[in-house]
C-alpha cells in the first residue's frame, strides 16, 4: 500500500522509473555495508538524513539555515548523555536526543523567522555559533575539547560492537526519518512549504499563517537532523565540538547544493559523495578537506546550480517534455526560477 | 572607577575591529545586495599580507597599512568581476554560498602554507610603549587603532552623505533601477564599492597583526560575530553597523571582565533581544513588504 502511495505522489515521472528508483534506493541502502567499510556506510545514511532534513528548509521552503550543525551536534551530545545514563536501547537515546533538539529549535526558530532571505542565513549561523560556544564552555556536560566519550551501543541485549550489524540496527531509524521527510514533502503541508518558497506574500494573502508554517518546518527539520546526529554519535561512540562547529553546517549545505536541493534524492546523493570524498582524502593523507569543500561550493554555485540530481532530472524531463510538458515543469524546484525576494534593509 | 574606564577603552578597541569589518560588509551589502562571507578571510589575508611583506621584503608596518589594503582591494575587484558579478541577477543566497566557498579556500590555503601556529608580528616602534591618558596609562598602539577606526568611520560617513559619489551609492542602494533611469551608470560603481569593502577588511587585518594572533583561523569565528553585529545594527546602515560594532566590543570586554564564561555568548544574546524587540536592527528601518 505504501508503495502505491509512493508511486502516486511522485507524479511527473514515468511509473517504471519511479518504482525503479525506490527499489534501487532501498537495495542500495541494504547493500551498502557489503560495498564499503560499514562505518562509512552508516555515515552516508546518517549524513543523508541530515542533508534531507536541511532540504526541507532550504530546497522546499526556501529558507537557508546555515546553522544546522547546532541541531545535529546538540543531538549528538544529548543522545550520548542519555545513552550513557539510561540503560535503554539506543533507539530511545536517539529519540530523546532528537526531542531535546526539537525543544531547542523552537525558540531559535521563532526568533529566526523574524528575518528572511539572507538575514535568515546569518541569524541561524549566529545562533549555531552560540550553541558551539556553550558546548565549548559547558565542560561538565559536553567534555569541552575532549568531547563526550564512551557512548554505548545498547540494543535489546544484542552485541553490536561489529559495525556491520550496527548498521542494520540503525538503518530502520534513519529510513523512518527519510520516509517522514518524504511524507511531509508530498502532503498538503508540503505544498504550502513550496508555496512559501515560491511567493511568501501570496501564501500569506491566501490566508496561510506563513511564520507558523516556517517555525513548524524548522522544528521538524531540526528533529530529523537530531535523529541523524544521534545515530551518528552512537555509531562513532562519541560526540565532539566538531559536530556543532560551523564547518559542519557548511558541509551539509554543500551536500544539498551538490546533490541538488529541493529533490530529496539529491541531498542523499550529495551526502554519499562528500562522505566518500572525505574518507578518500583522509586515507590518502591529503589534509585539505576545507579546500576541497570550498572548491566544490564555488564550482557548483557558478556552473551547475541545479546540482547533480537536479541536472539529471532536468535532462530527463526536457527529453520527455514533448509528451507531457506541463507535468515536467510543475515540480521542478529549480531555484533560479524563483522570484528573488525583495531586498530588505 | 579607572578600572571601569579601562574596560570601556578595551571595549572600544575591540569594537574598532568589529566596526571596520561591519562597515565594509554593510557598504558591500548596500550596493550589491551581497553578504560577503569571505570578509573574515580577507581580514586574515590583511594580517598575513603585513606579515609576508615584513618577512620577505622587509616592508614595515606603516607601508603595509598603505599597500595591503590597496592590493586586497584590487583582488576584491577582480573577484567581483570574475565571480560575484555572474551571480548578481540570481537568488541572493548563491553569492553567500559562493563567498563561503571562497572563504574556505583562502583559509585552508593559508593553513597549508603556514600551519596553524600564530606568526609573530612586532609593534611599530613609534607606537610601542604606553601613553598617559590622565586616569590610567594605556598602550599607545591600542589608542592609535581606536583613533584610526573612528576617523575612517567618520570619513566613510562623510563621503556617503556629503559627496556626489556617496549620493550615487546611497541612491543605488535604495532604488538601483530608478537611479539607473535617472541617467547614472550604477554598474560603474559596483566593482569599486566591493573592492573598497574588501580593502577595509584588509586594513583591519593589518591593524590586527601587531596585537592579535596572526593565523589562518583568525577571521573564521570573527565573521560570525560580525554577522551578529550587522544584524544588531541593521545591515546596510553605515551608522548602525559602526555603532553596533563598538557596542558589541564593549559588551564582550565587560563580559570578559565580569562573567568570563559567558562573554562569547553575550553578543548572540543581544542579537536575540534585537530580533525580538526590533527585528530590523537598532538603526535599520522596518522592512517594507516582507518578502
Amino acid at each position: 500500500m505504501i508503495l502505491t502511495r509512493l508511486v502516486k505522489a511522485t507524479s511527473g515521472w514515468s511509473p517504471v522509473l519511479r518504482i525503479g528508483m525506490l527499489v534501487v534506493g532501498l537495495a542500495l541502502a541494504l547493500g551498502l555495508p557489503w560495498m564499503m567499510y560499514p562505518p562509512i556506510a552508516l555515515d552516508i545514511v546518517a549524513w543523508g538524513l541530515f542533508a534531507v532534513a536541511l532540504d526541507l528548509l532550504l530546497g522546499y521552503t526556501g529558507m537557508l539555515s546555515f546553522g544546522h550543525a547546532a541541531f545535529w551536534g546538540s543531538s549528538a551530545y544529548a543522545t550520548g548523555i542519555i545513552a550513557k545514563q539510561v540503560g535503554l536501547p539506543f533507539y530511545f537515546a536517539v529519540l530523546g536526543g532528537a526531542l531535546v533538539v526539537a525543544a531547542l529549535a523552537l525558540p531559535i526558530a521563532m526568533l529566526c523567522v523574524r528575518r528572511s532571505g539572507i538575514y535568515f542565513a546569518m541569524v541561524t549561523l549566529a545562533f549555531a555559533q552560540m550553541i558551539y560556544f556553550i558546548a565549548n564552555q559547558w565542560r561538565a556536560v559536553t567534555g569541552g575539547e575532549n568531547g563526550l566519550q564512551g557512548v554505548p551501543r545498547r540494543f535489546f541485549g544484542v552485541d553490536l560492537t561489529d559495525s556491520f550489524y550496527f548498521y542494520y540496527a540503525a538503518l530502520p531509524l534513519l529510513l523512518l526519518g527519510l520516509l517522514g521527510a518524504w511524507r511531509v514533502v508530498h502532503s498538503p503541508f508540503g505544498r504550502v512549504m513550496v508555496a512559501i518558497r515560491e511567493n511568501q506574500a501570496r501564501a500569506r494573502a491566501l490566508g496561510y499563517p506563513v511564520d507558523r508554517y516556517k517555525v513548524q518546518v524548522f522544528v521538524l527539520s531540526a528533529f530529523l537532523a537530531g535523529v541523524a546526529g544521534g545515530v551518528y554519535a552512537v555509531s562513532h561512540g562519541f560526540a565532539s565540538l566538531q559536530e556543532v562547529y560551523w564547518t559542519t553546517s557548511g558541509k551539509v549545505v554543500v551536500m544539498n547544493i551538490l546533490g541538488g536541493m529541493g529533490t530529496l534524492w539529491g541531498p542523499v546523493l550529495g551526502a554519499a559523495i562528500i562522505v566518500q570524498l572525505e574518507d578518500y582524502l583522509a586515507t590518502a593523507g591529503i589534509d585539505a578537506t576545507n579546500l576541497v569543500t570550498g572548491v566544490i561550493f564555488v564550482v557548483t554555485v557558478l556552473l551547475f546550480r541545479r546540482g547533480i540530481w537536479g541536472t539529471v532530472r532536468y535532462l530527463v524531463r526536457s527529453r520527455t517534455a514533448t509528451r507531457h510538458d506541463s507535468a515536467a515543469d510543475e515540480e521542478d524546484a529549480e531555484a533560479e526560477s524563483r522570484p528573488a525576494p525583495a531586498r530588505q534593509g | 572607577m579607572s578600572g571601569l574606564l579601562q574596560q570601556l577603552f578595551n571595549g572600544l578597541v575591540s569594537g574598532s575591529f568589529y566596526a571596520l569589518l561591519a562597515l565594509g560588509l554593510s557598504v558591500i551589502f548596500g550596493m550589491l545586495g551581497v553578504v560577503n562571507f569571505a570578509h573574515g578571510a580577507f581580514y586574515m589575508l590583511g594580517a598575513f599580507g603585513a606579515f609576508v611583506l615584513l618577512d620577505s621584503a622587509g616592508l614595515n608596518w606603516w607601508l603595509a597599512l598603505l599597500v595591503v589594503p590597496i592590493l586586497l582591494g584590487v583582488i576584491g575587484m577582480v573577484l567581483e568581476r570574475a565571480f560575484v558579478h555572474r551571480l548578481m541577477h540570481l537568488f541572493p543566497l548563491y553569492n553567500f554560498l559562493l563567498t563561503f566557498g571562497i572563504a574556505l579556500i583562502l583559509q585552508d590555503l593559508i593553513r597549508l602554507k603556514y600551519g596553524v601556529t600564530s606568526q609573530p608580528y612586532p609593534r611599530p616602534t613609534i607606537l610601542d610603549g604606553m601613553v598617559d591618558l590622565g586616569v590610567f596609562t594605556y598602550p599607545k598602539y591600542q589608542v592609535f587603532v581606536l583613533v584610526l577606526s573612528i576617523v575612517l568611520s567618520v570619513l566613510v560617513w562623510l563621503v556617503l552623505t556629503r559627496t556626489r559619489v556617496g549620493m550615487i551609492v546611497r541612491a543605488s542602494t535604495e532604488r538601483a533601477e530608478l537611479t539607473q533611469s535617472l541617467g547614472i551608470d550604477v554598474r560603474r560603481w559596483v566593482t569599486p564599492v566591493f573592492g573598497f569593502g574588501i580593502a577595509l577588511a584588509g586594513l583591519a587585518g593589518v591593524l590586527a597583526a601587531p596585537m592579535r594572533a596572526v593565523n589562518s583561523e583568525m577571521g573564521a569565528d570573527l565573521i560570525i560575530v560580525i554577522f551578529a553585529v550587522v544584524v544588531i545594527g541593521g545591515l546596510g546602515s553605515v551608522v548602525g553597523s559602526v555603532a553596533a560594532g563598538y557596542i558589541v566590543g564593549m559588551l564582550t570586554e565587560f563580559g570578559n571582565f565580569y562573567i568570563p564564561a559567558l562573554s562569547q555568548i553575550l553578543v548572540f544574546v543581544l542579537m536575540a533581544l534585537v530580533l525580538l524587540l526590533r527585528p530590523a536592527g537598532l538603526f535599520g528601518r522596518e522592512e517594507g513588504s516582507p518578502a
